[in-house]
C-alpha cells in the first residue's frame, strides 16, 4: 500500500521556524505544510494590501522559505501553505523571487478566488455570532475570505506546483489535499475525506500534537519543549494514518496528546464541517504502538455542506489598556485602592467607554471573583484596567488614567504601560459554494 | 479527589464559544465523569464567565467529554478585552473541580 509522510512546518503565523528545517532535512517527508492563518490576520493583511499593492501576505514567509526551499528542493517535498493571507499571488511571485535568488527552480502556484467581499456583500447576509447583516456594517467591513476546500490546492500539486500558496482556506484541507493528490480518493468518498481530516486536524496545530499547550510538571511531563519537534503524518491511501515526530526531537507523541488535539476548536465532534465533508469523530480510536507513536483510525464523514463559511473583517472600534505593578506587604490592597482610583477618574472626567474591565493580574484577571476567591496573597500584583470606546482618543485616555497613579495613586507603583489600538473584529456568514470559484495560478517562470 | 487526578484537558475557541474537553487518564473512570461532570455543573462553575448555554458531547471513543460553552469569551477572541482572550487557562480552572468517590462508584469498576 502507498504511504505518504506529511509534515507540519508551522501551526501559527508567528511559529518556531528550526522545527520545519528539522523535519525537511530529517523526517523523509514528502510534503511540508505551514498553517499560519489566524481567524483576523486576513483582514489584517488586507489593510496591508490596501496600503501596499504587493504586500498583504505573511510577513515570515521570506524568513521561512529561505530556511526551508534549499532543502526541500534538493528532496523534492512539495510545500503548501496559507501564507498568501490576502494575496496569494503577491506571496507566489515573492516564493518565485526567493527561489531565483537560491539558483532553485520550483514550479509556485497561487490558489485565488477566497476573497469573496463582492458575492457577499451582493447577498447581504446575516452574521452567525453577531447580530445583524454585512451591508448594516456598511464601510467598517474589511474583508470576507471564503474557507475553501482541498480541490484547488490538489489540483495545483496535480498540475505540477512545489509549492502551493493559499489565501484563507479551511487548514485541515491544506493537509487533506496532498492526500487527494497523491491517491487519488474521490472528493465524494466522505468516508476516506472525513478520515483524512482527522489527520489533517491533528497535524495543523503543529506542536500542539506532539507536547506543546500539554505540559503539566508532575502530572504530563513533556521532555525537551525548548526543541520540540513538529508533528509527522504517515498517510496510507486507505486512509490509515500514524501521527510521528523526528527521532531526537524534543516532546512527545502519545494517546493523551492526540486526544488532546482531536478535540481542540471543536464543537459537536459529530459534526465537524469543513469545506469538504462533514468529519465525524464519533468512532475516532487512538492507540499508542510505539515510542512516539499513535495509531488513528475510524474517522468517517457525510456529504459535503453546501455553504463555505466565510470570515468577514470589519473595523470595531478601539481598546485602551493600562497596567501598573504593586509589591510586598499590602500590594493587593494597594492594587484595589488604585483599580477604585481609576474607576472613580474614568466617571469624573467623562471617559466615554461602553464596556470596561478591571483586573489584577495575579488575584482575578483570568478567572474573575468568584473562581479566584480564597487564594493565597501573592507577594506582587499588576493591575490591568481595559475599556472598549469608539474612539483612539477615548481609548488613549484609559491608558493615561493608568499611568497617572505613579504620581496621584497609592505608594509604590511601577512598571506602568499603556496601549491603544484599534480593534479589527472578525464574525462569519454563511455562503453558497458555487458563489465562490477558486482557481489556480502559476506564477510565470523568468 | 480533584479532576486534575483523573483526567486531562485542553481549552479551544471559536469566535465567543469556548470547548473544553476533558479525557480521562483511565478509560475505566470515563462513566465516573459523565456522571459527575454535568452540563450544569460547568455552567455553574463558569457562572461569572459564561453567559450562554453548555452543551455536553460524549465521546466513549477516546473516554472523553467536550464542554462547548456559547458566548463564553468576552464578545470573541478578535474583540474581548479579557487578558487571556482566547480562554486558555479556562481548563485548568475545570481541572480544580472536586470528584467524589471512585473507580467503586461506577458500573465499569474492576
Amino acid at each position: 500500500m502507498r504511504h505518504i509522510r506529511i509534515g507540519t512546518g508551522a501551526g501559527y503565523s508567528g511559529d518556531r521556524i528550526e522545527p520545519a528545517v528539522e523535519l525537511a532535512e530529517k523526517g523523509d517527508i514528502h510534503y511540508l505544510v505551514f498553517e499560519c492563518l489566524g481567524e483576523r490576520t486576513v483582514a489584517l493583511a488586507q489593510q496591508a494590501r490596501m496600503k501596499d499593492p504587493d504586500g498583504g501576505f505573511d510577513p515570515l514567509l521570506e524568513d521561512r522559505f529561505r530556511a526551508v526551499l534549499p532543502i526541500c528542493a534538493a528532496k523534492g517535498i512539495k510545500l503548501v501553505t496559507n501564507m498568501g493571507a490576502a494575496n496569494p499571488l503577491a506571496a507566489a511571485r515573492k516564493t518565485a523571487e526567493i527561489a531565483r535568488s537560491l539558483g532553485l527552480k520550483l514550479k509556485v502556484a497561487a490558489v485565488i478566488g477566497d476573497d469573496v467581499f463582492d458575492a457577499c456583500k451582493d447577498g447581504d447576509l446575516p452574521f452567525m455570532e453577531i447580530d445583524g447583516t454585512m451591508q448594516q456594517l456598511g464601510n467598517r467591513v474589511l474583508s470576507a475570505n471564503a474557507y475553501l476546500g482541498a480541490e484547488p490546492i490538489a489540483q495545483a500539486l496535480r498540475e505540477g506546483a512545489d509549492v502551493v500558496i493559499t489565501g484563507r482556506a479551511s487548514d485541515p484541507a491544506l493537509f487533506l489535499a496532498p492526500m487527494i493528490h497523491a491517491f487519488g480518493w474521490a472528493m465524494d468518498d466522505w468516508n476516506l475525506l472525513g478520515q483524512g481530516t482527522v489527520a489533517g486536524h491533528l497535524l495543523e496545530c503543529a506542536g500542539q500534537i506532539t507536547g506543546g499547550y500539554f505540559a503539566d510538571p508532575g502530572v504530563k511531563d513533556v521532555p525537551g519543549l525548548a526543541r520540540l519537534g513538529f508533528p509527522i503524518g504517515e498517510v496510507g491511501e486507505d486512509g490509515s494514518l500514524v501521527i510521528t515526530k523526528v527521532e531526537g526531537s524534543g516532546g512527545r507523541v502519545t494517546a493523551a496528546t492526540c486526544k488532546e488535539q482531536l478535540l481542540y476548536e471543536v464543537h459537536d465532534p459529530r459534526r465537524y464541517i469543513q469545506p469538504d465533508v462533514i468529519a465525524d469523530f464519533s468512532h475516532v480510536a487512538i492507540e499508542e504502538i510505539g515510542p512516539d507513536r499513535v495509531r488513528v483510525s475510524g474517522g468517517r464523514g457525510t456529504a459535503r455542506p453546501e455553504t463555505l463559511k466565510v470570515s468577514v473583517g470589519y473595523l470595531d472600534g478601539f481598546i485602551g489598556e493600562g497596567q501598573i505593578s504593586y509589591a510586598g506587604p499590602g500590594a493587593v490592597a494597594r492594587g484595589r485602592l488604585a483599580l477604585d482610583i481609576v474607576r472613580e477618574r474614568l466617571q469624573l472626567t467623562g471617559a466615554e467607554a461602553s464596556e470596561t474591565r478591571f483586573d489584577l493580574i495575579g488575584i482575578d484577571s483570568l478567572h474573575g471573583p468568584g473562581l479566584s476567591a480564597g487564594g493565597a496573597e501573592p507577594y506582587e500584583v499588576r493591575l490591568r484596567v481595559t475599556g472598549r470606546t469608539e474612539t483612539l482618543r477615548e481609548a488613549v485616555r484609559i491608558g493615561n488614567e493608568v499611568e497617572t497613579l505613579y504620581t496621584n495613586g497609592p505608594a509604590g507603583g511601577g512598571g506602568a504601560t499603556k496601549s491603544a489600538r484599534e480593534v479589527v473584529a472578525v464574525a462569519s456568514v454563511l455562503l453558497p459554494r458555487e458563489r465562490a470559484t477558486p482557481r489556480v495560478q502559476f506564477v510565470e517562470e523568468t | 479527589m480533584k479532576l486534575r487526578d483523573i483526567a486531562h484537558s485542553r481549552t479551544g475557541d471559536k469566535g465567543n464559544i469556548s470547548n473544553i474537553s476533558v479525557i480521562a487518564f483511565d478509560e475505566k473512570l470515563y462513566p465516573l465523569l459523565c456522571s459527575q461532570l454535568t452540563a450544569a455543573r460547568v455552567k455553574a462553575l463558569f457562572a461569572g464567565i459564561v453567559e450562554g448555554c453548555v452543551v455536553r458531547y460524549e465521546l466513549p471513543n477516546i473516554a472523553a467529554l467536550n464542554f462547548v460553552m456559547d458566548q463564553a469569551l468576552g464578545g470573541g477572541v478578535t474583540r474581548s478585552l479579557a487578558l487571556d482572550a482566547h480562554g486558555k487557562s479556562l481548563s485548568s480552572a475545570l481541572l480544580d473541580l472536586e470528584i467524589e468517590g471512585g473507580f467503586g462508584d461506577t458500573d465499569a469498576a474492576p
